[in-house]
């Protein structure tokens, strides 16, 4: 598998009322073209940081990302991030949403291309509405689909689908990776879902409380669709709970 | 019919006013205020000379154009001084000086520089609704949230589209409620410019009735019309919160 992403000793960290605070300190990692990563931590561990970091959006103090070999300094349309709160424009149609990112083309080609990605996620009919007119679900379905028609290398998912009620949730992941089953994507997931996480991911690295380490790595190998009753995720389930600092017992 | 069980209200309240008003001036036997028919009759009297229509019409255009003149001048500047940090810095300080300045106080140097034409109460229409329009403006642009801005930046697209599809539709319904104030703002002080000086106007009809022969059922006739024209313009403006490109901002 080729590298796609390199992250090499990243460190952050910001100046409060109380001195400076380390957000991330240290961390290396390599993710490999079309592989899909997932981050666990225990809440305020500096995930989200370290994913602008990789995303471009805040530079590290010290340490570098390297996505093709080459050192990352600032957003592109190469790698899209996804977070919690969304950021589908409320004041563009969802067409012209998805339209957005495709500057430099022909109108209807553009247009064309959106509607398809909205088929993809299933938002075929709700070209025309507006954000506020769309449920929660669709609205996620509708970022993604922002972010797929711009045919990214990378996914930065910065946990997408936290805001949703837990079945939403649930079939949205099983909507992402119907669609990572048709173009594959190289993703990187912040969750604090560990299940979650099972569910969707190759590696699944876990990260120490502030300021963020990488604490222990598994490797997910199972086959997909993913059984999430089966003995094996309940172990690795465990496991991960385990290295989070969560007794089986909860 | 819920629609009519709301205004129900508000209609007796100005039932009851007006029989108030009527009584008072019976009871005290007044010669020169009116009672509400009076006022009545000397609207009808307005009406049917053609007058009424002229005061109005030149009311509504020096509102018309000192309020165009300032959301030309004032939604390019506000969007500029929302952008630019340094535009901020240099030009908010001066605003926060002039914009408590009461525009009645500029009325001798508007008619020092302009005369006594129309140039003056245009002016002063300008003056005050510019600098709310300003303010509302620049306010919008630093109210855009973060994260609309960093996924423009994720896209990497062009400034003219960060500034047509996210910059400008996000402040939109700011600029919408500064133009709404502006504009109540416009219609106070084109009333009281044209009581200073002038020939024509819903101001000039008020002093002019009063000045010629104590007529004051055309006194208040000249108020109400101004209060229902009032209510009228700031209508009009309440329509444009329910354009299609701004009703996201008003939806929830």
């Amino acid at each position: 598998m080729r590298t796609k992403i390199e992250v090499q000793d990243v460190h952050k960290s910001f100046a409060s009322d109380k001195g400076t605070l380390s957000v991330v300190a240290g961390v290396s990692f390599t993710v490999g073209e079309g592989e899909f990563v997932a981050f666990v931590g225990p809440s305020g561990c500096g995930k989200s940081t370290l994913m602008n970091i990789i995303a471009g959006f805040i530079p590290p103090d010290q340490g570098s990302v390297l996505i093709d070999g080459q050192e990352k300094s600032k957003p592109s349309s190469k790698g899209i991030l996804i977070s919690q709160h969304g950021s589908v424009f409320p004041w563009l149609t969802v067409r012209r949403n998805l339209m957005f990112g495709l500057s430099g083309r022909e109108n209807t080609e553009r247009a064309e291309s959106a509607d398809h990605y909205a088929g993809i996620v299933g938002l075929s009919g709700f070209e025309k509405s507006y954000p506020h007119e769309l449920s929660g679900g669709m609205l996620k379905r509708a970022e993604l689909a922002r972010a797929l028609v711009v045919k990214p290398e990378i996914l930065f998912m910065d946990e997408p689908f936290s805001a949703l009620d837990a079945l939403m949730s649930l079939r949205m992941r099983n909507e992402l990776l119907r669609i990572l089953s048709e173009e594959r994507h190289t993703v990187l997931l912040i969750t604090h879902d560990v299940e979650e996480a099972i569910h969707l991911a190759d590696r699944i690295l876990v990260l120490s409380p502030r300021p963020a380490r990488i604490q222990a790595t598994f490797e997910v190998r199972l086959p997909h669709p993913r059984k999430l009753t089966s003995p094996d995720v309940q172990d690795l389930r465990v496991a991960i709970l385990g290295e989070l600092g969560v007794d089986r017992s909860d | 019919m819920t629609r009519i069980k709301q205004a129900l209200p508000s209609v007796a309240v100005i039932v009851c006013l007006v029989a108030v008003w009527w009584a008072v001036v019976a009871a005290s036997g007044s010669v020169i205020f009116p009672s509400p028919w009076q006022v009545v009759t000397g609207t009808i009297e307005l009406i049917r000379d053609g007058t009424l229509w002229e005061h109005i019409g030149a009311s509504l255009l020096r509102v018309g154009a000192g309020f165009l003149l300032a959301v030309a001048v004032a939604v390019p500047l506000g969007l500029w001084m929302g952008w630019v940090r340094g535009a901020f810095d240099a030009l908010n300080p001066i605003f926060q000086i002039l914009r408590p300045i009461s525009p009645i106080a500029w009325i001798p140097i508007a008619i020092l520089w302009f005369g006594v034409g129309n140039a003056s109460p245009i002016y002063l229409i300008f003056i005050s609704s510019v600098f709310p329009m300003i303010v509302q403006t620049t306010a919008g642009v630093h109210g855009i949230e973060k994260r609309y801005l960093r996924a423009a930046e994720n896209f990497g697209v062009s400034r003219y589209t960060l500034f047509t599809q996210v910059v400008i539709p996000a402040v939109l319904p700011q600029i919408i409620i500064g133009m709404r104030i502006g504009l109540g703002v416009a219609w106070l002080v084109v009333v009281a410019a044209e009581m200073i000086a002038l020939r024509s106007g819903l101001g000039y009809l008020i002093i002019d009735s009063r000045n010629a022969g104590n007529r004051y059922d055309l006194v208040i006739a000249g108020m109400i019309i101004i209060g229902l024209i009032g209510l009228l313009l700031d209508g009009a403006m309440r329509l444009l919160e329910g354009l299609k490109w701004v009703r996201w901002r008003y939806a929830h």
